[in-house]
C-alpha cells in the first residue's frame, strides 16, 4: 500500500543534497587546512624547522607568611637540580659519565637515568640529580663545557622554620589534584602548590600570586632561542598572622611530649599563638608524604594531623565555671551575696554528688566558689538556673558557636539545651544539668572556645578571635578595642567573676596559688578545670587512645584559663593537656609561663600593647 | 526492483543472524576501526610515547563499544522503531535529571553517574531525537508534511531537549542537536520556505539572544573574533591550535617528534585537540587521510540512507550521518579557529569514553539500517 510512498524521491532528493552539502563542507575545510598547512607553512616554516614562538606560563613564588613582627613561618627554599637533553650531546652516555664524575649518583639514580635515556623522547629534559646544594651547582657550572646537554633547572620549596610546631595553625601545602588543574591551568605549572589547611588554606589564593607569560623562541630541542616579550608573575601575597612566633615556639615546647593544646588571645582577639599537640613535619607534604610516615601519622592513637585548637572537643570541667556563675547572676537565679553552704557533698534523690573535696567548703559565694572551685556551689547555681540559659551564655561568651577565625576545621563545640535533648529522646533529669554545673557530661568545647570565653569575661566585650593581621600590604581589618560591642553584661556580675578568676590565683585558697605571676606589680587571674574522662569523654577520637595507652588513659584531662594583667587584661590563654591529671599542677604553669613571657615581649611589639577595657 | 523484492521477500523470511551478520557494511567497520586507530597513535603521542594514561583506556573502551555497535547492528531495525518514542523518553528524564543532581563540571552540569558511569545525557539525546523524529515521519505522506499542524509536535520534540541542554548551560550542543533536528526535518520533506522563515527569525533574534549568552560564552565569541586580545586566556588555545597546525607542513614533524605537542604547549590535547597532535606529527597529508576517513563515514551514511527502502530507516540513517558529521565540522573547524571554541570531541579519535559510547550507539543504529534495508514495516507496526 504504502510502498510506493510519495515521500521517497524527495528523501532521496533532500538526502542527496544534504550529502553534497556535507561533503563541501568537508572539501572547504580541507581547503581550509591546505591554506594553514601548506600554503601558510612558510610563516610557522622557521617554527616547524628551527624555531616557533611559544607562550609560556611563569609560575609566580607562593607569598611567605610571617608572624606579627615579621619572623618567617612559611617560605620558600630555593633548590637546583640538574637536568639533561640527550639530542644536544654527541655521545649521551658518555656525558651522564661524566657527570657522574662530578657528582655522585646513587645506583637507583643511575639505573632510572638509563631508562630515561631509553625511553623518553631524546628532546624532553630528563632529571639527573635532584635537590643540588650550591657547591655542587657551582661544580656542574664549572664544568659545563664538557657536560654538553646538561643544564640547572632552579625551583622552590615550601619550608616551615617553626616545622611541627606551628604545623596546625600555619597549614600545609600540596600538589593539586587532577580536578584542581582542569578548574586552573596554573596549577598545572610544575611547582604549584596548593594550601590544604591553616593559614595557608585560608588564604590560599591570595598567597597563589598571578602567573607571568614569557613569550620565547623555541627551537626543535625545546630550548629558548630568544626571549620576545615578559610579562613578570605576580608573586603572592605576605600573609601576616597575629601570631607571635616566639610565643608559639615557646607553647609547643612547654606543651612537649604531652598530648594538648594551647591558644592565647590578645584584647582585640588576636590570636597571638595556637599550639597543638603532638605536631607534625609540614614539609613533608610539599612533595608527597612517603607512605610510612602518613600511616604512621594515622595510626598514631594520639591523631598528630587533628588541630587540637580548634578542632579538639573537650569536657572543660571547672574551667566552665565562669560561664555557669555567670550564667546564673545574670538571670538573677544567685546574687554576688547569694551563699550555699558546701558540706562536700548535695544529694539529688537517690543520688549524691560529691564536691571535689570531700570535707566540703562551708558557706561560699560566687567568688569563693571560684577560688576553691567549689563544686557544690555550682551544682546549685546551675540547678538554679537551668540549662538553657548555661547554654545561652556560652554562646554569648564565645564558648561555642561558630568562630570565625578565618581558618578551615573549626569546631564549634556543643552545650546541650532543653530543645536539644527532646530531640534527641533524651529524658534530661536534675542530675544532667547539675553535672553541666561543673562542666562535664555532654558540654564539648575546644580550647579556643575557652580562650574566647575569657577575653570576653576579661574584657566585657564580644570579641572575635582572629589570625589574620594583614594581607599583602593592607591590614586585613584594623581592630581596635571598640570595635567589639559590649556584651551587655552587668559590670558587678563580670567583677565578680573576675575577682574569683584573681582569687583563684592569687591568694591561698585559690586553687592556683602556686601558677601566681611572678612580675612585680601585675598579676593574672585564672581558672583551674579537671575534668575526668569516661572513655569516650571527647568522643570516639579517645577511644583509641584509651587502648593505646591504657595506665594514661583514666587520668583526667586537665584545663586552665586564664587572662592578664589583672587590671587592665591584655592577654588570656587556654589551655589544655590531655590526660595531665590536674588543672592546677599540670596547665596552670604553662600558662603563666606564657603570659610571663608575652608581657615581657611588650616592649618589642610592633604597636602599643593591645585595647585597654577596663 | 520489484523483481528481487518477489524473489527474495525478506518481509516473509525469518532473519537469521548469520545472514545479518554477512550483511553488515564490514567496510564500514573497517573504516571505523581505521579512524579509531589513528586515535590511538594521536593518544599514545598526546601521553609522550607511552600507552598509559590515555591510548590503552581508550583502546578497552573502543573494543566494547564495537563489539556493543556490532551487536546493535543485528537488531531488528523495526524494534529500534518501535523503541524510538520510550527512548526520547528516557533521553528527556536523564536530561531532566542532569539538571537537578547532575554533577557540576567546569560551572556546567553536564554529567550524570549512572553505577560509576559518566554519562552525557545530551549526547545520548541527539541520538534518540532523531530516532523520534524518523519515527514520526515513518509513514508520513507529501501532504501531511505539508501541513503545519503535523509539524508541532516534531518541532516541539526538537526544542524540548534543546531547551534543556541549553539551560546546562552547554550553548554548542544545544545548537547542534537543533542543526540535526532540522536536517531530519529537511530530509523528510518540510519545505523549503519554512527553513527560509526560521532562518530570518533567527537571524533577527541573534542580537538579543547575545545579552542572554553566559559570560564564557560570550567570551569564547569574542575570543574567537580577536584570539591575540587575551593571549593567554581563552586565546591562547586557539594560537597554539594553530601554531600546532602550521607547523606540520605537508608531511609532518613525525610521529612523537611534534615539539608544539611534545612539550605540552596545548593543555587537555588528547580531548578536543586531538587533531593539532595528527597535523602536527603527521601534516597534511596526516590530515587528509584522517579527514577522508571520516567524511567516507558521512558519506556511507547517506549511501545506507539511499539503499534503504523504508522511510524510518532513511531518515534515521540521515540525521545519525549528519550528527556524525556536525561533530567532525564543528570540532575540525574549531582547532582550525574558524568558530569559536565549543567544547565538541572528534568522533572517535578524542580521549573520553561518553562521546565515544554516543557515537558508537549511533554506528550501531545506522549499521542495524544498513542490514535490515530491505525489510517491511508491517502496516500497524507503530
Amino acid at each position: 500500500m504504502r510502498r510506493r510512498n510519495r515521500l521517497g524521491p524527495i528523501v532521496s532528493r533532500r538526502g542527496l543534497l544534504l550529502g553534497t552539502a556535507q561533503g563541501a563542507a568537508f572539501g572547504a575545510l580541507g581547503l581550509q587546512l591546505y591554506r594553514m598547512q601548506v600554503l601558510d607553512h612558510r610563516p610557522y616554516g622557521a617554527l616547524a624547522t628551527e624555531n616557533s614562538i611559544s607562550e609560556r606560563l611563569i609560575a609566580p613564588e607562593r607569598g611567605i607568611i610571617t608572624d606579627r613582627l615579621g619572623t618567617v613561618l612559611a617560605g620558600n627554599r630555593r633548590y637546583w637540580r640538574a637536568l639533561f637533553i640527550a639530542v644536544q650531546a654527541r655521545d649521551p652516555v658518555k656525558v651522564v659519565e661524566r657527570f657522574a664524575h662530578i657528582i655522585p649518583l646513587s645506583e637507583g639514580e643511575c639505573s632510572r637515568i638509563d631508562r630515561d635515556l631509553k625511553d623518553k623522547p631524546r628532546f624532553v629534559p630528563i632529571l639527573l640529580k635532584d635537590d643540588l646544594d650550591w657547591s655542587a651547582t657551582a661544580r656542574i657550572e664549572v664544568h659545563a663545557p664538557d657536560l654538553p646537554g646538561v643544564f640547572i633547572d632552579a625551583g622552590s620549596v615550601r619550608f616551615y622554620p617553626l616545622a611541627k610546631r606551628s604545623a596546625h595553625v600555619i597549614g600545609y601545602v600540596d600538589r593539586p589534584t587532577q580536578r584542581e588543574v582542569a578548574h586552573d591551568r596554573v596549577l598545572a605549572l610544575p611547582g604549584a602548590r596548593v594550601g590544604r589547611s591553616g593559614v595557608e588554606r585560608a588564604h590560599n589564593e591570595a598567597l597563589q600570586g598571578v602567573p607571568g607569560i614569557v613569550q620565547t623562541e623555541v627551537n626543535v630541542h625545546g630550548s629558548v632561542v630568544r626571549e620576545l616579550d615578559r610579562s613578570h608573575s605576580k608573586h603572592g601575597a605576605t600573609v601576616q598572622a597575629t601570631l607571635d612566633a616566639q610565643l608559639q615556639i615557646m607553647a609547643a615546647n612547654s606543651l612537649g611530649e604531652n598530648v594538648g593544646a594551647a591558644v592565647m588571645l590578645g584584647a582585640k582577639g588576636d590570636v597571638l599563638l595556637m599550639a597543638s599537640a603532638p605536631g607534625f613535619d609540614p614539609a613533608l607534604f610539599d612533595n608527597g608524604v612517603p607512605a610510612e610516615i602518613w600511616s604512621e601519622w594515622l595510626d598514631d592513637p594520639r591523631r598528630p594531623l587533628t588541630n587540637r585548637a580548634t578542632g579538639g572537643l573537650y569536657a572543660p570541667g571547672s574551667a566552665f565555671k565562669p560561664n555557669v556563675a555567670l550564667a546564673a547572676l545574670d538571670c538573677g537565679a544567685i546574687t554576688v551575696e547569694t551563699h550555699f553552704l558546701c558540706p562536700g557533698y548535695l544529694k539529688l534523690g537517690d543520688h549524691v554528688f560529691y564536691c571535689w573535696q570531700h570535707s566540703g567548703h562551708g558557706n561560699v559565694n560566687v567568688i569563693s566558689a571560684l577560688e576553691q572551685s567549689c563544686d557544690v556551689f555550682f551544682y546549685y547555681a546551675a540547678l538554679a538556673t537551668g540549662i538553657d540559659r548555661i547554654a545561652r551564655m556560652g554562646r554569648k561568651l564565645g564558648l561555642i558557636g561558630p568562630l570565625d577565625i578565618g581558618m578551615p576545621n573549626t569546631e564549634p563545640g556543643f552545650l546541650p539545651t532543653r530543645a536539644w535533648s527532646r530531640k534527641r529522646r533524651l529524658i534530661w533529669t536534675k542530675g544532667d544539668t547539675v553535672i553541666q554545673g561543673i562542666g562535664q557530661g555532654y558540654t564539648q568545647v575546644t580550647p579556643l572556645g575557652l580562650a574566647t570565653m575569657t577575653i570576653r569575661i576579661a574584657t566585657g566585650r564580644a570579641v572575635q578571635p582572629h589570625l589574620t593581621r594583614a594581607v599583602g600590604q593592607t591590614l586585613y581589618r584594623d581592630f581596635d578595642e571598640t570595635s567589639w560591642p559590649d556584651l551587655g553584661l552587668d559590670d558587678r556580675h563580670l567583677a565578680a567573676v573576675r575577682q574569683g578568676m584573681i582569687e583563684a590565683v592569687n591568694t591561698p585558697l585559690g586553687t592556683a596559688y602556686a601558677s601566681r605571676l611572678n612580675v612585680p606589680g601585675l598579676h593574672m587571674a585564672g581558672k583551674t578545670g579537671t575534668a575526668q574522662v569516661h572513655g569516650l569523654t571527647t568522643g570516639e577520637e579517645k577511644a583509641n587512645y584509651n587502648d593505646a595507652l591504657l595506665p594514661l588513659a583514666f587520668r583526667p584531662n586537665a584545663f586552665f584559663i586564664a587572662f592578664a594583667p589583672t587590671d587592665v587584661p591584655r592577654y588570656a590563654a587556654a589551655i589544655v593537656v590531655e590526660h595531665g591529671n590536674e588543672g592546677a599542677a599540670c596547665a596552670a604553669p604553662i600558662a603563666r609561663d606564657l603570659i610571663t613571657a608575652a608581657l615581657s615581649r611588650e616592649a618589642e611589639m610592633p604597636s602599643a600593647p593591645a585595647g585597654t577595657i577596663a | 526492483m520489484s523483481t528481487l523484492v518477489e524473489y527474495r521477500p525478506y518481509y516473509l523470511r525469518s532473519f537469521r543472524l548469520a545472514r545479518k551478520f554477512l550483511r553488515i557494511n564490514w567496510l564500514f567497520v573497517v573504516v571505523t576501526c581505521a579512524v579509531a586507530g589513528i586515535g590511538y597513535a594521536a593518544l599514545y603521542s598526546a601521553a609522550g610515547g607511552r600507552g598509559e594514561p590515555y591510548a590503552i583506556p581508550q583502546f578497552i573502551r573502543f573494543a566494547a563499544a564495537l563489539i556493543m555497535m556490532i551487536m546493535i547492528a543485528m537488531i531488528d531495525i523495526r524494534i529500534i522503531a518501535k523503541c524510538a518514542w520510550p527512548l526520547y523518553a528516557i533521553g528527556l528524564l536523564l536530561l531532566l535529571a542532569v539538571w537537578k543532581f547532575g554533577h557540576v563540571g567546569l560551572g556546567a552540569r553536564r554529567w550524570l553517574d549512572i553505577g560509576g558511569l559518566h554519562v552525557q545525557p545530551s549526547e545520548l539525546m541527539k541520538l534518540f531525537l532523531i530516532l523520534a523524529l524518523a519515527h514520526w515521519f515513518q509513514r508520513a505522506s507529501y501532504e501531511q508534511v505539508g501541513n503545519p499542524v503535523f509539524l508541532i509536535a516534531p518541532v516541539l520534540a526538537i526544542l524540548g531537549p534543546a531547551a534543556l541542554i541549553l539551560k546546562e548551560p552547554n550553548l554548542g550542543t544545544a545548537v547542534i542537536t537543533m542543526a540535526i533536528g532540522g536536517a531530519v526535518l529537511l530530509a523528510a520533506g518540510v519545505r523549503w520556505w519554512k527553513f527560509a522563515i526560521v532562518m530570518l527569525l533567527v537571524a533577527v533574534a541573534a542580537p538579543f539572544a547575545y545579552h542572554h549568552l553566559h559570560g564564557y560564552q560570550k567570551q569564547r565569541i569574542l575570543t574567537f573574533l580577536h584570539p591575540g586580545r587575551d593571549p593567554l586566556g581563552a586565546g591562547y588555545n586557539i594560537i597554539q591550535s594553530k601554531i600546532a597546525l602550521g607547523s606540520g607542513g605537508m608531511w609532518g614533524q613525525g610521529f612523537l617528534h611534534g615539539t608544539q605537542n611534545q612539550l605540552n604547549f596545548l593543555p587537555e590535547k588528547q580531548t578536543d585537540f586531538v587533531f593539532t597532535i595528527i597535523a602536527e606529527e603527521f601534516g597534511f597529508a596526516g590530515s587528509m587521510v584522517l579527514m577522508s576517513l571520516l567524511f567516507s563515514m558521512v558519506a556511507m551514511a547517506f549511501y545506507t540512507a539511499l539503499r534503504c527502502r523504508h522511510q524510518f530507516g532513511r531518515l534515521a540513517a540521515i540525521g545519525i550521518g549528519t550528527n556524525l558529521f556536525l561533530y567532525c565540522f564543528v570540532n575540525l573547524a574549531m582547532v582550525m579557529g574558524l568558530i569559536p571554541v565549543g567544547g565538541v570531541p572528534l568522533p572517535l579519535v578524542s580521549y573520553g569514553g561518553s562521546a565515544l559510547t554516543a557515537v558508537m550507539l549511533g554506528l550501531g543504529v545506522l549499521m542495524s539500517v544498513h542490514v535490515h534495508r530491505d525489510v517491511e514495516f508491517a502496516s500497524g507496526d507503530d
